[in-house]
């Protein structure tokens, strides 16, 4: 492999060498004469505008854009006003700056996309030159006008244009500038006659470049590096001098005896260089200048244009392209004559191999004498990831590949890795495609950036082959080319809405990753609205659809979306919207129909706006809400007469509601408050708001038991709750006679164990007693338990032949009465002999009658749960238990 | 844990982790906001952030003095501001107020809200329609999850319980769906999900969704299946007393964020003591599950063996004496003070209990539960409210009442709301338009007795028929069909028995053997069965969008032994102790592991006291 150095020109230690990419497909009429061309750099797309000044109406020039292999892309006649510079930005869109400021944009296939100006004063004094450089804020702009100031825009998407301080004694053009970012600032440098100063943006500086001997004569061309780093300056006597872009170190300075001005200079240089240099080229001849004053020169038959790239530099002419660089290190190694390197020694032993020959173990051996046999396979990978020739990759894997054999603790991944990544790399330098990248750009670039150059490019079948080929997750890699197939698939003119629609959701299916709603917004933005429509019906999920329905006012199907998505602050975002779009009757009709955005939207009006809750009853009709609301809002007024308003309105409604229950407690309600009032005002007892049940203890508590009274009556209060409350309160007043009394008016509703158990609870025993023979005589026991008669109780008992009744009151016997148990206990075997007694189902009772009343549930009849609510009543048996079970509530706890 | 496997129940998994989370989270906000600050807190968070992190820990963090939220003008001097809140609105505008005021009185103070769980589109809306949109920053602490215990995490969100069922507003379904992510992300894949009820179906698809948007992590699920229910599937549980200990503590003390506080009539001194009621106090551990009626008999024992414990000192030489002192002496008085405690707590119920007549309470509830004599619970029901025993267990009877009959009978439902307006207010007709809305108290449509009728029907005309038939009936009104339910899925369990509630043999031990719960009957059926197949009729009785789906969690279909036996149970709306009990014995007799998730731990008063209507 030889010849492999044929193009190798040595500079200083280091080698230069000039490999072809591309014969170019296009074929230009006038070369590239004449032109403006803007080459964007890892090997991105080349603009061309043939003879941009001629501005003749007649004859239009044509814009002409090409893929780096120079395939068509597009081309259209030039229409806007003469272009002075051309320039790509870092998203591959085409920025034409115009003569009057104004800077158009058009994106890859020549569809205008926007503009804007460069400044109001510019228009006058027109553009002079215009540079578009990338910094790490994206593309900027920066123009000289025909007033010599400098204007600067350092991001052209999100434009801030600075005006930089006037240049002292700069008349018209100058000589030469370039644009510096430093410091995170963005500066130029402007050489002017003999001076060279520096502007900021508030500043302009004078500088000197150390070490440029003052002979040298004035700056004519300069030229920064890729990294802004490195600058490099031309004088009008041929004088190159070489250094740091801050200019505070010199690298060198070179004769290159020639004093014509170059046509481009451009820097050729790669991350750990080994000798950078300067590219000069003039019309017939390409200078390669070196720090170390060593130059090449290759003869130039042909217009070119040079693009300066991160390792390297692009020679685009109109018949073909190369890549000129300085060859890497590694490839030095192993392609030098006579290299020992271990990676040579490799290469030849494979090569001696595949020829059958043993002086591959001679060369193998030698290798792992050494030790070195992993450095080996280490250098054919690298050297192969930086050969452009498929032929010499592949010699240079093999040969990796045969060494890594004889390795055994080797890791595969980077003969893996660089093996995919060349494959990669390959496929997309083919010519038509034409993105001619080297290795290093591709790993600066990242594989993520390549993929949506691809889909930018529209080479959506090779983005989605490379995303499954290198194993990128689907959410990355083909799902996102897929977006963007479909976002242009919804641009085709041609098509229609249905067949869109179906395309679409056939090749996108349900990726993952793949949001429809964002196909469907684009398709909107396109004019498209009943293809977004369609999209939309694919989205799974419905709260994505929300934003876009509303954008194009289909509120009621956004809100019904927003509604199955089940995100609440989703559904509230859409009312709050139609609630400000709609009119009232509208609004409130559209949520008629979405039950659970009306629900939010109650929640939020309870809260926020009352009246607006009152028309929403209102619309619909809901007489029996808005009764709740009129009861809810009385309790609002201060003031009775507005209460009274409220309820009234209340009754209105619930009358029209057809509850006449809830109108007639309303209007009791009513009635009350004005008794009430009547009676604060009369007797100041303090009433109002109260409830019946508390108006009534209140006045029977003051002693005015007829106005009590009064209530009962007017109001139909059942005798039960009268009558206990009366008791009560009687009681607690310690009111006896009064409450004797009250007993004997007629026959007690509620029974007499009551008096009995009040009396007691009010500590008189006395006047419990009094009572006690009034109870039933169900009830008898429980009453002499209650007033701790333990004798009468017993008696009842035996009386009554109560078997529980018996054993309930032995519980309570203490070791003292001993008769009184020994009576029981006889009257309880005498009735069990009689067997007379009444049946009892639960047997085990009385030990602990504490918590007896816990265990076990209350005794019931086999097949109860099929009888109705309106069955037979139950046998005595169980209601005299239950009875005889109350009574034992009533015993201390143990 | 409650119960120490007797079986074979599997392993819990640590929930501790989730409090580190929070807090780290809590602390992560607190920096944000560098400096001294006065931190104003809603006031129902400062029980769940005290369980979180301490007075100290916030000190730390540079707050300088706390406040509880209480809308009224601040009289802080701080020149920082912290509001730690759930997203309300009132909340919000008070806010808004505070800052006016200052700007008002030109005092300028940065003010940082921190919404949690989440904050809501409305709140800020508030903020940007009260124009200080601009003044605030908002963040969010992702407080989800509360863990009361080993096995009960809590959401705290009592409103959700009003907001979802009375207002319909879903605002904390996706909460509630967010919840479920974060224990499917910590402790899952689930294999397989079950539930019932709308809001539960909505949480499962709010919870699918989130767990598509983000990545999935193969791991070792340390929790298997997971069953979803409505608290709306199941009032009549919540409606009934409680007589299990914890449920009893809880329906007298009120237990608050698992802490109770004993009165002086608990702690016979003149102050009241705060109990923490966890696993972690031994002696709680082992009556919170029982029956009131065994604790006694447990804790006389109890008593005895802490007797012979002590007892062990005699004879002892001195070098035992003093391993003793040393190691168990601390435990003993520790379980001395906390078995004083409960001994004093259950007699304290029991006096309270007596004097209410409890027994007939409890009989009134099984016969209403068992569907006879209901003539004489009605009287018992208006005797109650006669004798003006308590509002809100007055209102709890005549929502059992109603829930287990189907409604009440035009000329009941009349007669006893009057009296209860009469006797507690006429605002209650508020609350009643709740209840209805609920199918908590309603009246019986002519017609509608025929519910006994219609399952007689379904079985004579084929299938398809029956289910419009009840499709019809079911659009007239919610309807609990209690009744049906109850006999479909045997919950009141035959009476002819002795049930013995020293050895339960079913979960209606919780219930003095008179019922067993309908939501962890359910629980119990679909495990058992592995889903819905053979509860068709049951689902479409209780009308509640069923659902079983087998897990995203593609990894691994082979059931793992120990993982599959766990089961989350997630109560939207909340849950009572006694459920939680009875999912403790369920587990046990079953080899299950059960978690419960729910909104908040509920009871009877807490229920309806959602639902009054108060005066705003």
């Amino acid at each position: 492999m030889a010849f492999i150095t044929a193009n190798w020109n040595p500079l200083g230690d280091a080698f230069y060498r000039k490999t072809e990419l591309y014969e170019m497909f296009w074929s230009l009429r006038d070369g590239l004469r004449d032109s403006l061309v803007a080459a964007a750099p890892y090997g991105g797309p080349i603009a061309l505008l043939s003879s941009p000044l001629r501005c003749s109406p007649s004859t239009r020039p044509q814009l002409e854009i090409y893929s780096a292999s120079g395939v068509s892309i597009t081309s259209f006649p030039w229409k806007s006003g003469p272009v002075v510079h051309l320039g790509w930005s870092v998203s591959d869109e085409l920025l034409c700056v115009q003569e009057d400021g104004t800077v158009l944009i058009y994106d890859l296939f020549g569809s205008f996309k926007r503009h804007f100006s460069m400044g109001q004063e510019v228009v006058h004094s027109q553009v002079l030159e215009a540079k578009v450089f990338h910094s790490p804020y994206g593309t900027g702009i920066a123009i000289v006008t025909g007033s010599s100031r400098f204007t600067l825009a350092t991001n052209i998407d999100d434009l801030k244009l600075r005006r930089l301080p006037e240049v002292p004694g700069l008349q018209g053009k100058p000589s030469c500038w370039v644009v510096l970012t430093q410091d995170r600032q963005t500066k130029v440098l402007v050489s002017c006659g003999p001076e060279l100063y520096v502007l900021d943006n508030t500043s302009c500086t004078a500088v000197y470049p150390p070490g440029l001997s003052p002979q040298a004569g004035s700056i004519v061309h300069m030229a920064v590096s890729f990294s802004y780093k490195y600058l490099a300056l031309f004088t009008d006597t041929g004088h190159l001098w070489t250094g740091f872009s801050n200019l505070q170190e010199r690298h060198g300075e070179v004769d290159t005896k020639h004093t014509a001005t170059p046509k481009q200079m451009v820097w050729c240089r790669r991350p750990r260089s080994q000798q950078p240099s300067v590219v000069l080229m003039w019309d017939r001849l390409l200078l390669v200048v070196g720090a170390c004053s060593d130059t090449i020169q290759f003869p130039m038959e042909d217009q070119s244009v040079l693009v300066g790239e991160l390792d390297g530099v692009r020679i685009i002419g109109s018949i073909s392209q190369e890549l000129l660089q300085e060859v890497p290190l590694v490839c030095q190694d192993i392609f030098k004559i006579a290299s020992m390197a271990p990676g040579a020694l490799l290469l030849e032993a494979h090569r001696e191999y595949e020829k059958s020959s043993q002086k591959a173990d001679e060369y193998l051996r030698e290798i792992k004498e050494q030790n070195v046999l992993g450095d080996a396979v280490q250098q054919c990978v690298e050297a192969a990831a930086h050969e452009h020739d498929p032929e010499t990759q592949k010699a240079l894997m093999r040969a990796a590949s045969f060494g890594k054999c004889f390795l055994t603790e080797f890791s595969p991944d980077q003969f893996v890795t660089t093996c995919r990544e060349l494959r990669v790399l390959n496929a997309v330098r083919e010519s038509s495609v034409g993105m001619p990248l080297t290795h290093t750009q591709f790993k600066q670039m990242t594989l993520q950036v390549l993929i949506d150059r691809l889909v930018y490019r529209q080479f959506y079948p090779l983005a989605i082959e490379i995303c499954r080929y290198l194993k990128i997750p689907d959410y990355q890699g083909v799902s996102r080319v897929l977006k963007h197939w479909a976002s242009c698939k919804v641009q085709q003119k041609d098509l229609t809405d249905e067949a869109i629609a179906r395309a679409v959701c056939a090749k996108v299916g349900d990726s993952p990753g793949v949001s429809y709603s964002d196909i469907a917004a684009r398709a909107y933005e396109c004019g498209r609205t009943e293809l977004a429509i369609k999209l939309l019906d694919f989205e799974a999920r419905s709260g994505e659809q929300v934003p876009l329905l509303l954008k194009m006012k289909r509120s009621q199907l956004a809100l019904s979306k927003a509604v199955e998505s089940g995100d609440t602050d989703l559904v509230y975002t859409v009312v709050t919207y139609l609630k400000n779009e709609m009119n009232r009757g509208d609004f409130f009709m559209t949520l008629r129909n979405q039950p659970v955005a009306l629900s939010l939207y109650r929640q939020f009006c309870k809260l926020q706006e009352p009246q607006t809750l009152k028309d929403l009853y209102n619309q619909d009709d809901d007489h029996q809400e808005l009764g709740n609301f009129y009861v809810s809002a009385s309790y609002r007024e201060k003031r009775l007469e507005g209460r009274l308003a409220q309820l009234q309105s209340a009754v209105d409604e619930y009358n029209k509601a057809k509850n006449d229950f809830s109108a007639k407690a309303t209007e009791d309600e009513m009635r009350l408050l004005r008794f009430q009032r009547k009676l604060d005002d009369e007797k100041g007892a303090g009433l109002l708001g109260l409830s019946l049940q508390a108006t009534m203890e209140a006045l029977m508590s003051l002693g005015l038991h007829k106005q009590s009274e009064q209530l009962y009556r007017d109001f139909r209060v059942p005798d039960k709750r009268y009558w206990w409350l009366k008791l009560k309160s009687l009681a607690e007043k310690e009111q006896w006679e009064e409450l004797e009394k009250f007993s004997k008016s007629k026959k007690s509703p509620i029974g007499y164990l009551a008096f009995v158990e009040v009396c007691m609870k009010n500590n008189n025993r006395y006047e419990a007693k009094k009572y006690v023979s009034k109870v039933t005589p169900e009830q008898k026991v429980k009453a002499h338990l209650a007033v701790g008669d333990l004798e009468g109780a017993a008696d009842a008992a035996i009386e009554r032949r109560n078997d529980l009744e018996m054993g309930a009151v032995l519980s309570r016997c203490s070791a003292s009465d001993v008769l009184l148990m020994d009576k029981l206990n006889r009257a309880r075997a005498s009735a069990a002999k009689n067997g007379d007694l009444v049946p009892v189902s639960n047997s085990d009772l009385g030990s602990d009658p504490g918590v007896y009343y816990l265990r076990g549930r209350v005794g019931a009849e086999p097949g109860s749960a099929d009888r109705t609510e309106d069955g037979p009543p139950r046998g005595s048996a169980a209601k005299s238990e239950v009875c005889i079970r109350n009574s034992l509530v009533g015993a201390p706890a143990q | 844990m409650a119960h120490s496997a007797r079986r074979d129940s599997p392993e819990l998994p640590d929930f501790s982790l989730l409090k580190r989370l929070v807090r780290d989270q809590l602390i992560y906000l607190l920096e944000q906001l560098p400096g001294k600050k006065d931190l104003f807190i809603d006031s129902d968070l400062m029980s769940p952030l005290d369980r979180i992190a301490n007075v100290s820990t916030l000190k730390q963090h540079e707050v300088d003095k706390l406040y509880k939220v209480e809308y009224k003008p601040i009289i802080s001097i701080s020149d920082q501001l912290c509001f730690l809140i759930r997203p309300r609105i009132p909340t919000v505008k008070w806010i808004c107020d505070v800052v006016n005021a200052d700007k008002a009185a030109e005092k300028y103070r940065r003010y940082k809200i921190i919404f949690t769980p989440q904050k809501f589109y409305a709140c800020e809306a508030v903020l940007e329609e009260q124009g200080i949109f601009g003044d605030v920053t908002t963040d969010e602490w992702a407080f989800y999850l509360l863990p009361l215990d080993d096995d009960v995490i809590s959401l705290e969100l009592p409103e959700f319980f009003r907001d979802n069922f009375l207002a319909g507003d879903q605002r904390w379904v996706r909460t509630a769906g967010s919840a479920l992510h974060l224990l499917h992300s910590l402790f899952g894949p689930f294999s397989k999900i079950f539930g019932i009820g709308h809001c539960s179906k909505m949480t499962y698809e709010s919870w699918r969704e989130q767990v598509e948007e983000g990545e999935q992590k193969a791991r070792q699920a340390e929790i298997g299946n997971v069953f979803l229910i409505d608290r709306d599937v199941d009032y009549v549980t919540p409606l009934c007393s409680q007589v299990v200990y914890e449920g009893l503590v809880d329906d007298i003390f009120r237990i608050k964020c698992g802490c109770v506080e004993f009165g002086p009539d608990v702690t016979s001194s003149d102050r009241s003591i705060k109990v923490m009621l966890n696993s972690q106090d031994k002696v709680f551990n082992e009556i919170r599950n029982e029956h009131f009626s065994n604790v006694f008999g447990f804790l006389s024992q109890k008593a005895r063996n802490l007797q012979t414990a002590y007892d062990k000192r005699r004879g002892m030489d001195i070098q035992q004496m003093k391993t003793f002192v040393s190691e168990e002496l601390k435990g003993l008085k520790q379980e001395h003070r906390l078995l004083s405690l409960h001994i004093s707590a259950s007699e304290s119920i029991m006096k309270k209990k007596t004097k209410q007549d409890f027994q007939e309470l409890l009989k009134t509830e099984h016969c209403l539960l068992e569907g006879f004599e209901i003539r004489e619970c009605i009287s018992f029901i208006e005797e109650h409210i006669n004798r003006q025993v308590s509002m809100i267990e007055s209102l709890r009877l005549l929502c059992l009442l109603s829930v287990t009959e189907n409604g009440l009978l035009p000329k009941d439902f009349r007669s006893l709301k009057a009296q209860y307006l009469q006797s507690y207010g006429a605002e209650h007709l508020l609350t009643f338009s709740n209840l209805r809305q609920l199918g908590l108290l309603v009246e019986q449509q002519p017609g509608e007795t025929l519910t006994v009728m219609e399952s007689k029907v379904g079985k004579l005309v084929n299938d398809r028929t029956a289910g419009k038939l009840t499709d019809a009936f079911s659009s007239l009104a919610k309807k609990s069909n209690f009744r049906a339910l109850s006999r479909k899925l045997n919950l009141v369990p035959k009476s002819d028995e002795e049930y013995d509630l020293r050895i339960p043999r079913d979960m209606a031990y919780i219930f003095s053997g008179a019922y067993i719960p309908l939501s962890c009957k359910l629980i119990e059926q679909v495990l058992e069965r592995d889903g819905w197949t053979g509860l068709e009729e049951v689902t479409r009785l209780i009308n509640g969008h069923e659902f079983a789906v087998t897990g995203g969690g593609s990894a691994d279909l082979k059931p793992k032994s120990d993982a599959q036996r766990i089961i989350l149970v997630m109560f939207l709306g909340g849950c009572t102790f006694s459920e939680i009990s009875a999912l403790r014995f369920l587990g046990k007799e079953r080899g299950y592991t059960f978690i419960v998730v729910t909104t908040a731990i509920t009871n009877s008063s807490r229920l309806l006291e959602a639902l009054l209507d108060n005066r705003v």
